[in-house]
């Protein structure tokens, strides 16, 4: 009945005053609404190894089904003591609203900036990761629409992966995907960088079947997993496509490469 | 009388003061477009069919057949497209078997738009009509809710604006056929590249008073990047919980089984259709 109706709001029989829903209020209060928020899709990815990290995004920026840019990075490095950043040694990554993600990128990099002036000596990761999801739960009720994952060496060394939720919930990962293409590319992280869903063959009989072994994977295999996924979701998302941006984080310092995607 | 009939005016306005938003026109992920050329007509569009920003169908065909001699190109639902011109067709083919004459284009666009108005846009099927028939060449746009236009050139689709700017540069009286297909084709391919409803490949049909081309992957701009590493599973990988085999000389404990005969088989195959006379 209501799929037959000739009123799109209200999906009842027919046009009638009485039943009209009301959009402005009882006494004949305006409603205003304020729309500060845009979606401008775009996925990252960032995989931690044993002594390097590395972190990736396509960079085209879109809003609807227009392409505003098709070379727009998603990825920082924070918290350097110059302009361009070459002696930083923490990235952050961000999608969602690409305006939010810019100001908060722009917040945690002045505040490394400080620390180094105040303290003499860089942030670390797990320091920086902890004042990122202080910053987002600042702003809880007018939140910063953006999906930031931070990358880095921990103390140790070894390659951390920080990922957050725009409210600033967040969690120490090996693998992480973010963005328009998550859904599609996580899966298979799992499944290629944590092994999940494999078993040794012939190794025992159903529950007792062995899983395949962890084992870390080498830059090499890494990058080629980034490419592979990236090129994946560019198949099967609108919104992913025309360049990717890797920056691999090493004790040396923080590589930067720039590869084509599909454009269409 | 005449003028414009405003008597709508206090019912819309009363409408809107309760809150009734007005109809919001709605277009979906496609390009097409439509271009006459001295001797015949080319329509054109691309391949990608979306489910919101999911890419459904990577190589989808958006140019449907009405008859011989008239085509047309599909935006809007898939199954509205698809099932309209399956519809026209039919009646199209009958009408033109009970005239003995063959079917007119415009025959063709009002059929479409007097089906597409009776539903007050729900079909929602945007098309570009175009054929050639004993009184001329011709190319239309039909809109769901049943407007038409009759245009040398037009584009249609939520590509329609980076198709029509390439045709507002280039375009010009008096074509060649080949002219008029590079120009069709440059116009999917600018909806490919700058609007994220439309991608992977140009498909094109030429038509002209002795015969229609139809180029499937005209142009194929778009082709998949090779994977750097192999996903192939060694045989075992997948964990099996439990498994049962069922023989097939058991299966008759689980279902109905009907031997048959080979000769009856056989038979079966060979049997003949009945055809009215």
């Amino acid at each position: 009945m209501a799929m037959f109706s000739q009123n799109p709001i209200m999906n009842g029989p027919s046009y009638s005053f009485n039943d009209a829903p009301r959009v402005n209020g009882p006494e004949g209060a305006r409603q205003h609404r304020f729309d500060p928020y845009t979606d401008n899709g775009g996925s990252t990815l960032a995989i931690a190894g044993a002594d390097f990290t590395i972190m990736a995004g396509d960079t085209r920026l879109t809003s609807g089904y227009s392409i505003n840019s098709r070379h727009h990075p998603k990825l920082f490095k924070i918290g350097g003591t110059t302009a361009d950043q070459k002696d930083a040694t923490i990235v952050l990554s961000v999608v969602g609203f690409m305006a939010d993600g810019e100001a908060l990128k722009e917040r945690l990099d002045t505040i490394c900036k400080m620390y180094r002036y105040r303290h003499g000596k860089p942030m670390s990761v797990k320091a920086c990761a902890q004042r990122l999801s202080t910053i987002l739960y600042q702003k809880r009720f007018f939140p910063y629409y953006a999906y930031a994952i931070l990358g880095g060496l921990d103390e140790e060394g070894k390659g951390a992966v920080y990922s957050y939720d725009p409210v600033g919930s967040y969690e120490r990962e090996q693998c992480r995907a973010g963005g328009a293409a998550a859904s599609l590319i996580m899966p298979f992280l799992d499944n290629q960088v944590n092994f999940k869903n494999q078993y040794e063959p012939g190794s025992g009989e159903g529950h007792a079947l062995q899983e395949v072994a962890r084992r870390p994977l080498t830059r090499n295999e890494v990058e080629t997993l980034v490419k592979d996924a990236f090129d994946g979701a560019v198949e099967r998302h609108i919104e992913v496509g025309d360049g990717l941006q890797m920056m691999v984080i090493t004790s040396t310092g923080i590589e930067e490469i720039l590869l084509p995607l599909k454009k269409d | 009388m005449p003028g414009f009939d405003f008597s709508n005016y206090n019912r819309n306005a009363a409408l809107c003061a309760r809150g009734m938003s007005l109809p919001k026109a709605t277009s979906t992920g496609t390009t097409i477009v439509g271009c006459i050329f001295d001797g015949g007509v080319v329509i054109a569009a691309d391949t990608r069919a979306t489910s919101g920003p999911i890419v459904a169908d990577k190589n989808c065909e958006k140019l449907h057949y009405i008859s011989p001699n008239i085509w047309c190109a599909g935006a809007g639902t898939a199954a509205d497209t698809e099932f309209t011109t399956a519809l026209i067709s039919s009646q199209l083919e009958l009408h033109s078997l009970s005239t003995g004459r063959k079917p007119r284009v415009v025959t063709c666009m009002t059929l479409l738009k007097q089906h597409l108005f009776r539903y007050q846009g729900h079909i929602g099927a945007y098309l570009v009509v175009a054929g050639v028939d004993p009184t001329g060449t011709h190319l239309f746009t039909v809109h769901a809710h049943g407007s038409t236009d009759k245009l040398p050139y037009v584009t249609m689709g939520s590509g329609s604006l980076a198709a029509m700017s390439v045709f507002e540069t280039l375009w010009k009286p008096s074509m060649t056929r080949d002219e008029a297909v590079e120009l069709c084709s440059q116009a999917i391919q600018s909806g490919i590249f700058n609007d994220l409803g439309s991608g992977s490949n140009v498909d094109v049909a030429i038509i002209t008073a002795d015969k229609t081309t139809l180029k499937r992957n005209y142009v194929k701009p778009n082709e998949r990047v090779p994977k750097l590493r192999s996903y192939v599973f060694r045989r075992g990988t997948t964990a099996v919980l439990n498994e049962k085999i069922i023989r097939k000389e058991d299966l008759g404990n689980y279902v109905s089984v009907h031997e048959l005969s080979t000769a009856a088989a056989e038979e079966g195959g060979d049997d003949k259709m009945e055809v009215d006379t």
